[in-house]
């Protein structure tokens, strides 16, 4: 059953240089239990969209241009702020990138975490203390009681995203949304967050929209991926498929670049010529194309529909990629 | 944090010994009290034996020994003027100094509050503009202009209030209201800036997220926060204010240490005039002394520092 859809998506910023695209025409299902890894650069989108339908973009300048976002048959788009304060932090927990600055410097951890529990639960005073020490526990914090009465500046980078993880999952989310939640950490912490994730994930059905830029941590993580670009979804389908039989040549960029064992010296590693487009003058037709080395001549022109190519695997490109490279010789 | 205190004890110490020595040296600079004490045409022998009597016949450096010997037995000699204790007479002025600068300072910290976080939360529309434009005349605008043109409208062209002087809350409006409008207009800049810094950081996005009630991120995430640096402003502003608002009293009249200082400069009553800017140092730095320990309990962070 779906717990969230997405149609139609579409969110701009007017900045004095002109309107900003961010997110164009964005449409997608999330099955509850399912989890979504959002792959993209900076600029893709894949933040702002999320951000906008929870209603945490700064307006002015953002401005959601249209669509719908339907959380459980609900629009979050269309909901009171205070329909949206009730769902924020209780239904949707959300895990933000840097968690030097994302905790508030001079509250403890403790108050941090009871705040959340006493706004969403029916837990207050010391059984919101309990609930939040079971949290830290939970997330692998050692000596949690006595933690809870410290300040962020007593935790270290892993720490502290454990504790923003622990606030995400505070009041058992249906939806879980972690932002970049790994990104600062180094390789270690990654990976014993992302174990924690997958554990929480079995163990409470969470559904988890994962973005980052790292198609290492989707693959370990998801069980669907959605390639971003431009304001837009370039490519979308389950994990497996989408990695063995790319369709669109921005993922396959994406994952030609990532370093592969075998052959770790042998080659330099692949790099997407060109940058990413300017979004206040977007290109007029798919917003890759100008990156492409495969784009047809509609490519520049008109922008392409997603379209199915197998079980959930959806792509939007007028070329056909497999042909594409066998004719450059790729394959 | 025992030995930050004691640190800190220390240089406060420091910094009153500085200005107390500066203001001894520049006193001798500036003139002999001697001449103006005496009636014009007093003869050679009269000056000198009023020299001899103030002591400022004394090599100086004697005399700044004689002098710093007395201040920390807490003797600042006899004012020229008063004929009494010059710590006394500065010490007589103290609670109209306090009258002022502490009505000057809750009107202005109520106003500059209100309004700065009315701008910061507000932000890009014409109630901010509004009062940004009004709190930047408000800094902008001389203390002693201000003054005299309160003065002339409610004081003299509607006489609702008096023009000067000191005793009734009616004699306390009009120079409350100067100094708190200057008070105010700083506090609302700072605060708007501080809060505008403040509503842009990551940890305020994650409080919205948790889906806290506005207020709540309000106090306890935003002005929680921006506090921080209005503390600090807040605090200058009371000790320069208690220490004497020279030109707001001198031009209402009002009967404080400002004023006094003034009168003992023009005087050149050394006495007063040294027992008055050690009274107002003092003041000031056990004000910094306070707000830096404020700073531990309002952050954390430097808490553990120290």
């Amino acid at each position: 059953m779906a717990l969230l859809e997405v149609e139609n998506l579409t969110v701009a910023f007017d900045t004095p240089s002109g309107r900003v695209h961010a997110v164009n025409d964005v449409s997608y299902t999330l099955d509850e239990g399912e989890t979504l890894g959002v792959v993209g650069e900076s600029g893709s989108g894949k933040s702002v969209h999320v951000l906008a339908m929870l209603g945490l973009l700064p307006k002015p300048p953002a401005k959601v241009l249209g669509g719908r976002v339907l959380f459980q048959g609900r629009d979050l788009l269309s909901m009171s702020q205070g329909e949206l304060r009730n769902l924020r932090g209780g239904q949707i927990g959300m895990v933000f990138q840097d968690p030097m600055s994302s905790l508030n410097p001079v509250l403890t951890v403790g108050r941090q975490l009871r705040e959340v529990i006493e706004r969403h639960t029916d837990l207050k005073g010391r059984r919101a203390d309990a609930r939040a020490t079971e949290l830290l526990e939970l997330v692998g914090i050692p000596r949690p009681a006595d933690r809870l009465k410290q300040y962020p500046h007593e935790f270290s980078g892993g720490m502290r995203q454990r504790v923003m993880i622990a606030i995400g999952l505070s009041c058992n989310p249906k939806l879980l949304i972690a932002d970049e939640a790994t990104t600062a950490l180094d390789v270690t912490v990654q990976a014993q967050i992302l174990d924690l994730v997958r554990d929480l994930k079995d163990r409470l059905g969470t559904t988890v929209i994962w973005i980052t830029h790292d198609m290492g941590v989707v693959a370990e993580l998801a069980d669907t991926i959605q390639v971003m670009y431009g304001g837009r979804i370039m490519e979308r389908g389950p994990v497996g498929p989408v990695f063995r039989d790319p369709r669109s040549a921005y993922t396959w960029g994406l994952l030609r670049s990532l370093p592969d064992e075998g052959a770790r010296a042998q080659r330099r590693l692949y790099q997407i010529p060109g940058s990413p487009p300017n979004m206040a003058d977007p290109p007029k037709g798919d917003p890759f194309a100008p990156r492409n080395p495969f784009a047809t001549p509609r490519c520049h022109t008109e922008v392409p529909p997603l379209r199915s190519v197998g079980d959930g695997h959806m792509v939007a490109a007028w070329y056909d990629l497999p042909t594409a490279l066998k004719e450059a010789g790729h394959v | 944090m025992g030995s930050y205190l004691i640190k800190r004890l220390l240089e406060s110490l420091l910094a009153v010994w500085g200005v107390v020595t500066i203001v001894f040296f520049v006193t001798r600079v500036l003139g002999d009290p001697s001449t103006l004490l005496l009636p014009v045409g007093a003869s050679a022998e009269q000056i000198e034996a009023l020299r001899s009597q103030l002591g400022l016949n004394e090599p100086l450096v004697m005399q700044y020994l004689t002098f710093l010997w007395q201040a920390v037995q807490g003797d600042f000699g006899t004012s020229f003027q008063h004929g009494r204790p010059a710590l006394a007479v500065v010490w007589e002025r103290m609670p109209a100094t306090a009258l002022l600068a502490g009505s000057a300072m809750v009107l202005g910290i109520a106003i500059g509050a209100v309004a700065g976080a009315i701008a910061a939360l507000k932000r890009g529309t014409v109630a901010e503009l509004v009062v940004m434009t009004v709190a930047l005349l408000g800094q902008a605008t001389p203390v002693f202009w201000l003054g005299i043109m309160l003065i002339l409208y409610f004081g003299v062209s509607l006489g609702w209030l008096p023009t000067g002087g000191y005793g009734t809350f009616a004699h306390l409006v009009l120079p409350a209201l100067t100094l708190a409008v200057f008070v105010s207009a700083s506090i609302a800049r700072l605060l708007r800036s501080s809060m505008l810094d403040i509503l842009r950081e990551d940890y305020i996005r994650t409080a919205r997220a948790k889906g806290l009630m506005p207020t709540t991120v309000f106090l306890w995430h935003t002005a929680r926060n921006a506090l921080i640096p209005v503390t600090t402003m807040t605090a200058i502003l009371a000790g320069e204010l208690l220490g004497g608002s020279v030109v707001t009293e001198t031009v209402f009249a009002w009967p404080g240490v400002g004023r006094l200082i003034l009168q003992a400069i023009q005087a050149n009553d050394f006495p007063v005039i040294q027992a008055g800017i050690f009274v107002v140092a003092t003041i000031f730095v056990l004000i910094n002394f306070a707000v830096d320990m404020l700073y531990g309990v309002l952050d954390p962070r430097i808490r553990a520092e120290r």
